[in-house]
């Protein structure tokens, strides 16, 4: 039996490179030894992907992209299809999970310096899949067709109007109608399962591939190429399968318990996950009290209005989220990882954080004046981590990075 | 550092009020809801059917699934069906949309989810809070719902109640609280426990999976943490000689 597998494998490598392609990225991947719990999000993303997919195509079997059917047809896989309501709440709760796993995915690039030389183009990818996790989460979100999508998206459309000249012609052919309206919802529907995915699975594959490519960064930021052994492997690596194959398994596990925690438990995700007045129809006479978007939009939003001007705002807004692209060539220290940086990056990173998660929970509350004036100090925050960045990463004092990994 | 500490920490405690300002003032009454009380949930299926359904659609709900959830037999389900004889159809009403909107000024919306975007504590105290109002078409107003298109439908089991104004800070008339004006049929007490149950069954039409989705969930989550465990001796196992 043994040999005939053999044999077979052999015959299959003669004609596509199976095996090469198996120790490129797995059996023979040699990635450093002492990743930490920062490192599971980056394997925990490919498997929301892939959850997301999964239940994203038992969704399509008993959805209806029309506006007279939508909203029934979501409440039809709620009740009458067998398991059905497992499934939408795999796919809701999946989509808030992919945006904290990936959250926290880029937290880790900015700790250790990910984003740095060699691996400027793995940002950049990454970066790219963001931007389309965005635009697929936003076009996902009208589907239900509730009161929340609905304006959500009517308001965010709006936005590109803002644009001199252009702007109105655009909103109208990006919504198809006057309105948002079932033109608008089938091609949401269109570009949700089939466009935006086809592009972000591609983008998956080249940000792996240029991963494997330099190899991965470690919390010390060490590059464990220019040590290698006398067996030509990295003397800090270890190859991917088994010892990362085991370890993110356990990861997987860790993972589950708080997916299926909320999957079951509490689905809405306490309004946040699923937001009440998307349980209203979608209604273009009644507007809501109060429009938010979904909480992983929140921190661009809270930019959004906090901008006096409606074009600046919708500009500063969109270079909120491009400045993370230009990060490579901001940082101008030449240590990566936050354990060999000085004060001023820890400092500049952590208020960075705070106002990323002040802006996130500002974004979700109505516009107070006093809200109004946290977002702006916020705003500025946030815009004064990039910008000033190539001045304050020169200047800071950093400590000696060891030859070798640590391994606490 | 720990300046630094300090300011995150005022900061974080200083955010949540900025939105607390804006929240609805008008107190709500937390009804019980069980899911697992069957007796309460049939209650309630009754209330709802003989007054609520005559409007207001629960559209996306089917009398068979009721009846199996709540353990109704089919006779006793049957009997509550006004509109129907298929115990496959969807608890519709035979209401025209376009006349509803002429008597009403709104047509009744469709109850299947309105849990899930009302709170059940509004919809009690809702529907416990109508009075006396002549400059309203149906006679009454509602404090908790402001110039509600509805009529006080469960006027004969409630009464109606009067208001007690108060002068507002800025001059206006306030309403200060409820009082039984005229009785109905049912004292304070039996009214609250009914509109309890009517509220509880409202929970389940809003999400049938409900009743099922916390039992699953244990035994997925117990599985899981089995599952980890394992997957963790697994990986100590094979990082032994890692060092």
């Amino acid at each position: 039996m043994n040999e005939k597998l053999t044999a077979l494998l052999g015959w299959i490598d003669a004609r596509f490179p199976l095996t090469k392609m198996y120790n490129e990225h797995v059996g023979q991947y040699y990635a450093p030894k002492n990743f930490n719990f920062w490192y599971y999000f980056g394997s925990l993303a490919l498997l929301v992907l892939v959850i997301q997919i999964l239940s994203g195509l038992f969704l399509t079997m008993h959805y209806k992209p029309d506006g007279n059917l939508a909203f029934a047809s979501v409440e039809y896989i709620m009740r009458d299809v067998p398991g059905g309501w497992i499934i939408r709440y795999m796919h809701s709760t999946g989509a808030s999970f992919f945006f904290i796993v990936v959250y926290l995915h880029m937290f880790r690039g900015l700790m250790y310096g990910s984003y740095k030389n060699p691996r400027e183009l793995i940002w950049l990818i990454g970066m790219g899949i963001y931007m389309l996790l965005m635009a697929e989460a936003f076009m996902g979100y009208l589907l239900p067709w509730g009161q929340m999508s609905f304006w959500g998206a009517q308001v965010i459309i709006n936005l590109v109007g803002a644009i001199p000249v252009i702007g109105e012609p655009l909103t109208l052919w990006v919504r198809g109608d006057y309105v948002v309206a079932d033109a608008t919802l089938n091609r949401f529907f269109a570009l949700h399962v089939i466009g935006l995915p086809l592009i972000l699975l591609g983008l998956v594959v080249a940000h792996i591939t240029a991963l494997h490519e330099v190899g991965s960064n470690n919390p010390d930021g060490v590059e464990i190429k220019k040590n290698k052994g006398p067996d030509g492997h990295p003397v800090d690596g270890i190859p991917f399968h088994p010892y990362y194959t085991v370890k993110d398994a356990f990861g997987v596990g860790v993972f589950l318990f708080f997916f299926c925690a909320v999957l079951f438990f509490m689905p809405e995700g306490g309004g946040y996950f699923i937001e009440a007045p998307n349980f209203i129809p979608a209604d273009p006479l009644k507007t809501p009290e109060h429009i938010a978007p979904v909480w992983y939009f929140t921190p661009y939003y809270a930019i959004l209005r906090a901008v006096p001007d409606k074009v600046l705002g919708v500009i500063l807004m969109n270079v909120a989220i491009f400045m993370f692209f230009l990060l490579p060539w901001l940082d101008r220290c030449k240590v990566k990882s936050i354990r060999y940086r000085g004060p001023i990056f820890k400092t500049a990173l952590a208020i960075f954080v705070i106002s990323f998660l002040g802006l996130g929970y500002l974004g979700t509350i109505p516009a107070t004046p006093a809200a109004t004036v946290v977002s702006r100090i916020l705003s500025i925050l946030y815009f004064a981590f990039f910008l000033l960045m190539p001045i304050y990463s020169q200047l800071d004092r950093t400590k000696p990075v060891p030859e070798r990994v640590t391994c606490k | 550092m720990q300046m630094r500490k300090i300011i995150t920490i005022l900061m974080f405690l200083g955010l949540p009020t900025l939105g607390a300002a804006s929240s609805d003032t008008v107190h709500l009454d937390q009804p019980t809801i069980n899911l697992k009380d069957m007796a309460s949930l049939q209650r309630g299926a009754r209330v709802f059917i003989e007054n609520c359904l005559n409007c207001h659609s629960a559209g996306y709900m089917r009398y068979a699934r009721m009846a199996s959830d709540l353990g109704m037999s089919e006779d006793d389900t049957r009997a509550l069906m006004y509109t129907s004889d298929k115990l496959g159809e969807l608890m519709n009403v035979s209401i025209d949309e376009a006349e509803a909107k002429v008597w009403f000024g709104t047509a009744p919306p469709d109850l299947s989810v309105i849990t899930r975007s009302r709170k059940p504590a509004w919809i009690y105290t809702y529907l416990r809070s109508f009075y006396a109002d002549t400059k309203r078409p149906f006679g009454v107003n509602n404090t908790v719902f402001k110039d509600v298109a509805m009529p006080h439908v469960l006027a004969p089991y409630q009464g109606v109640q009067k208001a007690v104004y108060a002068e507002g800070h800025n001059g206006d008339k306030k309403v200060e609280k409820l009082l039984p004006d005229q009785l109905g049929s049912m004292n304070t007490a039996e009214f609250d426990a009914m509109i309890n149950d009517l509220v509880n069954f409202m929970v389940y039409v809003g999400e049938p999976a409900k009743l099922v989705r916390y039992n699953i969930g244990i035994y997925v989550l117990v599985f899981i943490v089995l599952l980890a465990s394992l997957l963790y001796m697994l990986k100590r196992e094979y990082w032994k000689d890692v060092h």
